[in-house]
């Protein structure tokens, strides 16, 4: 029989080990002074919200109403150009994925070596924000849609073929042996074999990133890449908030309708 | 033996037709969004470009080391707004998380309203945000933090809703019924379930942000943009090349020990 509970035993006042909660607020000391530091240093502390810092803001966001709508036409076209570049930066990224998606799954490349440096190729690449990217190929190939598509292009090719690959990893590598074994040769092995079992989630990786690439494209034109920001950009300068506004209205009701139909596809398919 | 191949699989003609033309009008989006984007292939493929590739790849491969010190000081203010924009939204995330949250949250008005606009909020670009901050409060590394600090809210509260909405109710339906209050079952029942992945997507996000806050500068909201648009405008593209070491490195080093770290937490 055990031993009756000492009614003086205490209950400890805590689940949680002493060791345990000094190293949290060790930790959470450690955070709140580095928060302090950054607002700081970045002049943001919390003292900043003051009474001016809100009448700034709303003598800003009253600027902004009511929208232009006049202005709409001139919108849409911009805003045409932004979608057209981001579906044909997603679609040649996608298609130029493929081979670094497949280099980049250890289970179809064998050799350590280059699976190594083609997945520390695809992390640096994915490490340069899309616009200064962008920066760089407006001064390659001068002001207009192609840096931007380019930019694009790269910083995708990022993402998707990171995503593949993590999807060509984890396939089931029996059809794979079948293949081989009933003497197909390696593309007939990638095309029978591991097209038929990547091909629902590629189709979902790139319409995310199709979704990314709407969102990256609308800022391009701040540095000059083409699209719809170029005219945000050209009209904040031009102090015409009501156009400001109706570009902001626009472009954020086509982003939303992009994300909700990409989405409803994405979940039908996988 | 019978040396002859099984008969090949029946496909279903309607799914044939769906499928080319599926792919038809796929092809026929690209070639006319393609034809009907205004570039200047002349002036890509010249001989001004091959001359910009020229004076331009070998000193962006040759990064001017004698401007390190000042990208460093300029790393260290875009790591500062990260974080702080960071370390805001993460605090400012919890209430619309409870407020998403369909188990803690059952009123489904607010509860819908609360989805709907950190989904408005996710959707908005920051550097949106941080240019109608500029204009508004001033050009400066303020406004960088506060675009930061809300767009991450709206990912951030997304995520903590659905951490809210994974928690195990039981523990908050047995204090209830030894009488706890809200706030007791707030902080013994609900808290202490979340905190970890809490953490693991604050973290996370200020990974993103790292990145994020690198171009803020372009619209003259702080950080390394602010240089990288003065370099590029003067063609100093040795500078250039060490603005984009400095951030490769950089963001390396951060997501690698963020990943470590997130791994130990959850």
């Amino acid at each position: 029989m055990s031993k009756p509970l000492n009614p003086t035993h205490r209950v400890p006042a805590s689940l949680v080990s002493s060791k345990t909660k000094l190293r949290m607020n060790v930790i959470m000391v450690i955070v709140l002074v580095l928060y302090i530091l950054s607002s700081y240093m970045t002049n943001a502390s919390v003292l900043r919200f003051d009474q001016a810092f809100f009448a700034n803001v709303w003598n800003m966001v009253v600027q902004l109403f009511p929208p232009n709508w006049a202005y709409a036409g001139v919108v849409w076209e911009k805003l045409l150009e932004t979608l057209k570049m981001a579906f044909v930066a997603t679609t040649i990224a996608g298609i130029l994925c493929i081979p670094f998606s497949l280099l980049a799954a250890n289970n179809i490349v064998q050799n350590k070596f280059l699976y190594n440096f083609i997945k520390m190729f695809l992390n640096i690449m994915r490490t340069i924000p899309e616009l200064i990217l962008a920066v760089v190929f407006v001064g390659l190939f001068g002001i207009g849609v192609f840096p931007g598509i380019v930019a694009l292009i790269i910083f995708s090719l990022g993402i998707l073929a990171k995503l593949i690959s993590e999807t060509v990893e984890s396939i089931d590598m029996n059809p794979l042996e079948a293949v081989r074994a009933s003497g197909g040769n390696t593309l007939q092995v990638i095309w029978y074999a591991v097209v038929p079992q990547v091909l629902p989630q590629f189709v979902s990786f790139t319409l995310y990133v199709f979704e990314i690439n709407v969102r990256a494209s609308v800022v391009l034109g701040f540095v000059g890449a083409g699209g719809i920001g170029l005219i945000l950009r050209q009209q904040m300068n031009f102090l015409s908030y009501q156009n400001v506004s109706t570009i902001i209205v626009i472009t954020f009701v086509i982003v939303v309708i992009v994300d909700y139909i990409s989405n409803k596809v994405r979940r039908g398919l996988v | 033996m019978n040396t002859a191949l099984p008969p090949k699989p029946q496909k279903n003609p309607l799914k044939i037709i769906r499928n080319y033309g599926f792919g038809l009008g796929f092809l026929a989006l690209f070639i006319w969004s393609f034809a009907t984007l205004p570039i200047p292939w002349g002036r890509i493929f010249s001989q001004r470009t091959i001359d910009n590739i020229d004076r331009v790849i070998p000193k962006l491969l040759n990064p001017d080391f004698t401007f390190a010190e000042k990208v460093l000081n300029y790393m260290m203010e875009t790591l500062f707004i990260a974080f702080a924009g960071s370390f805001m939204a993460a605090i400012l995330a919890v209430p619309f998380g409870f407020l998403a949250a369909a188990n803690i949250n059952r009123n489904p008005f607010f509860n819908t309203l609360g989805k709907w606009i950190l989904n408005a909020d996710r959707t908005f670009p920051e550097i949106l945000l941080a240019l109608i901050f500029v204009v508004a409060i001033g050009p400066g590394a303020f406004a960088g933090v506060l675009a930061i600090a809300i767009h991450s809210i709206g990912m951030l509260g997304k995520l903590y809703s659905e951490v809210i909405e994974s928690i195990d109710m039981n523990v908050v339906e047995a204090m209830e019924a030894n009488g706890a209050n809200k706030i007791q079952i707030f902080f013994y029942g609900i808290m202490p379930q979340v905190i970890p992945e809490f953490m693991s997507y604050a973290i996370y996000r200020f990974e993103i942000d790292v990145r994020a806050s690198t171009i803020l500068g372009i619209i003259g909201a702080g950080g390394i943009g602010t240089l990288l648009v003065i370099s590029s405008r003067n063609r100093n593209w040795d500078e250039v090349g060490m603005i984009l070491l400095v951030i490769i490195i950089f963001v390396s080093v951060i997501d690698y020990f963020s990943s470590a770290v997130r791994k130990r937490i959850v």
